[in-house]
């Protein structure tokens, strides 16, 4: 009777666990199969073409990418311009003088901030700088991209601030520092390689983003000079052709995916390899 | 995050009572604190600009339509008639539908990287796991259209349509595209978020219930089950809603596999339409100031629904790992 219970609980233990073996398995198919397809598909379009040419009509042989990559690159370079400084003051302000009323407030907007999808960021900024200025632009996409990154970075520097040792600024206080000096020179610095990481994960989450992108730079076939025209991305260049009927534009999303994932990964993989030398990590 | 927000009793209040006694204040000081304020402001200022932004623009549409907005089903451009109900139906939907495979599925990943795994094996897995949450939203939908939806109408939609036909679900013309691809792929692309918040939430739970299971002679599973589950219940249900949160908002992806026709059909081989993408598709060639005021209301909803799930989260979430040992078992 009782050995029989008991083999009952050894095997319903043993069905849990695989359970739990077999979902992990599952959870990480789709991986395996994205990093698959896009692997196998895109390869096949990566040519140096791809990465010097602007793209070409659709029925002529050829043909590259090479604006939605300096498109994409420019609009994450803006979007860390804006999105990065005062994102890292606000962490600052929330782990040094965050615990009155005002500061509950601002951590509590980040996080429904970071929430947020990211269509109504982009018609957020829509109604602010498109419809003001009449026109596309890279500088619209890199606004919607900041607003993206600034809660995610604002949290990311606020803990790991507070990981920091408070007896490294009792020392440079003790020194006769101010304490905005002991903040940045001290604190900040010795948190800066966690920073960094948490900050480069949000970069990777954004140079991927097409959604809040499609209204606000918008795309374009040629070149754009500066910042004040539409300009090309890789994800909106992706999701246009991918919805297109022609099979060659087809070819050119699964090359774009290619470098695109490539992007992201190294940027993923990069910012992970960056946190066992912080004294942040975790 | 359990950080203590206490300070060193010698550095704050020492500057404070300096003060009062009239040491000369630090110009550094504050002009570093009035700047981070300022910038810390700004969070605030953003989100409130585009609560504002949206209700503005969304006001003609409101003032027109009322309340008829969300329960009507006519969606005609030409006519200028608007109602929302096909594409809130769509997004509830499909991500309920998402919530059917992620659920199960995070939590097992959830329970094995924080019960069961080696240690070994936990950080790796828990990488890969993250990693398929960089994967970019459009290359998911790059890869439903040409992967997934090819293989559920060849291969998942016949099988479905042939043991569980009998169902409304899974009756109707096998596409590929439609209810059933949106809810695998916003499955896909929540599972990350759900297991990894609900590992934080696992790991909140003392060890000492643990221990104290297994020290009766549980078996691991039965001291997850008895001891940890419950102890842990409404931050699980929190994670469940941040990934809610996450599948009602997501669009690219989603817009890529859905189908994108503006029906209510109980079949979940049928197309359908949801807000997001009703969004992304007809924003930028909408013409006509009520018509992109509609699209700003339909923004206006799905903001303020995934702002409230939000909120509801973290308040589940921060719950776990303040509950007092012996309660709420």
């Amino acid at each position: 009777m009782i050995s029989s219970r008991y083999t009952r609980r050894q095997v319903s233990d043993l069905v849990v666990r695989s359970a739990c073996v077999l979902a992990t398995v599952l959870a990480l198919i789709p991986l395996v199969s994205v990093l698959y397809y896009v692997t196998s598909r895109g390869l096949s379009g990566i040519s140096l073409s791809f990465f010097s040419e602007l793209p070409k009509p659709v029925g002529e042989s050829g043909g590259g990418m090479a604006n939605a990559l300096v498109g994409t690159l420019k609009l994450v370079f803006l979007a860390c311009l804006l999105g990065i400084p005062p994102g890292v003051a606000a962490g600052v302000y929330l782990a040094e003088f965050g615990h009155s009323r005002f500061g509950k407030w601002v951590r509590f907007s980040a996080d429904v901030m970071s929430g947020v999808p990211s269509i109504t960021v982009g018609i957020f900024v829509y109604s602010l700088v498109v419809l003001q200025t009449k026109h596309f632009s890279a500088f619209a996409g890199g606004i919607a991209l900041a607003v993206l990154m600034l809660p995610t970075v604002t949290r990311t520097t606020e803990e790991l601030l507070q990981l920091v040792p408070e007896s490294l600024r009792e020392a440079a206080l003790g020194l006769g520092v101010p304490q905005w000096r002991a903040t940045l020179r001290v604190m900040l610095r010795t948190a800066a390689p966690g920073i960094a990481t948490g900050v480069m994960l949000a970069v990777a989450r954004v140079a991927g983003e097409t959604a809040p992108l499609l209204f606000t730079a918008f795309s374009n076939p040629f070149w754009s000079n500066g910042l004040n025209e539409p300009t090309a991305s890789l994800p909106v260049n992706i999701y246009n052709y991918a919805v297109s009927p022609y099979e060659e534009w087809h070819q050119k999303a699964w090359a774009a995916a290619l470098v695109l994932l490539l992007l992201v990964l190294l940027l993923n993989v990069s910012a992970r390899l960056l946190v066992p030398r912080s004294v942040g990590a975790r | 995050m359990s950080v203590s927000h206490e300070v060193s009793p010698l550095i704050r209040p020492r500057s404070k009572i300096l003060t009062r006694f009239g040491r000369e204040l630090n110009w550094g000081d504050f002009v570093f604190r009035r700047t981070t304020a300022l910038l810390a402001a700004l969070v605030i200022a953003v989100l409130a600009a585009m609560a504002a932004a949206m209700l503005h623009g969304s006001a003609e549409s409101m003032a027109k339509f009322g309340l008829g907005f969300v329960s009507s089903q006519v969606w005609d451009p030409v006519r200028d008639v608007y109602g929302a109900l096909p594409f809130i139906y769509g997004t509830i939907a499909s991500s309920l539908l998402a919530l059917c495979f992620a659920v199960p599925i995070s939590l097992g990943v959830a329970i094995f990287l924080s019960e069961l795994a080696p240690a070994w094996l936990r950080d790796p897995v828990a990488f890969l796991v993250e990693l398929l949450a960089a994967v970019p939203s459009v290359v998911y939908g790059l890869w439903g259209i040409f992967a997934l939806a090819p293989w559920l109408r060849t291969t998942v939609e016949p099988l479905l349509a042939s043991t569980l036909g009998f169902l409304p679900f899974f009756q109707g013309q096998q596409r590929g595209f439609g209810m059933l691809a949106g809810g695998i792929i916003l499955a896909i692309m929540i599972t990350p978020t759900i297991s990894s918040v609900s590992r934080e939430v696992l790991r909140a739970v003392p060890g000492e219930l643990r221990e104290g299971a297994l020290g009766l002679g549980a078996t691991p599973w039965e001291a997850v089950r008895v001891a940890v589950l419950p102890y842990a219940r409404s931050g699980l249900v929190g994670a469940a809603i941040l990934g809610l949160g996450r599948a009602l908002g997501e669009t690219m992806a989603i817009t890529m596999v859905i189908g994108n026709r503006s029906e209510i059909s109980a079949s979940l081989f049928a197309p359908s339409y949801t807000m997001a993408s009703v969004i992304a598709n007809e924003f930028s060639e909408a013409t006509g100031s009520l018509y992109l005021s509609a699209l700003a209301e339909v923004a206006l909803l799905l903001f303020v629904v995934t702002v409230l799930l939000n909120i509801l989260a973290r308040l589940l979430v921060w719950r776990v790992g303040r509950l007092p040992l012996g309660g709420n078992l």
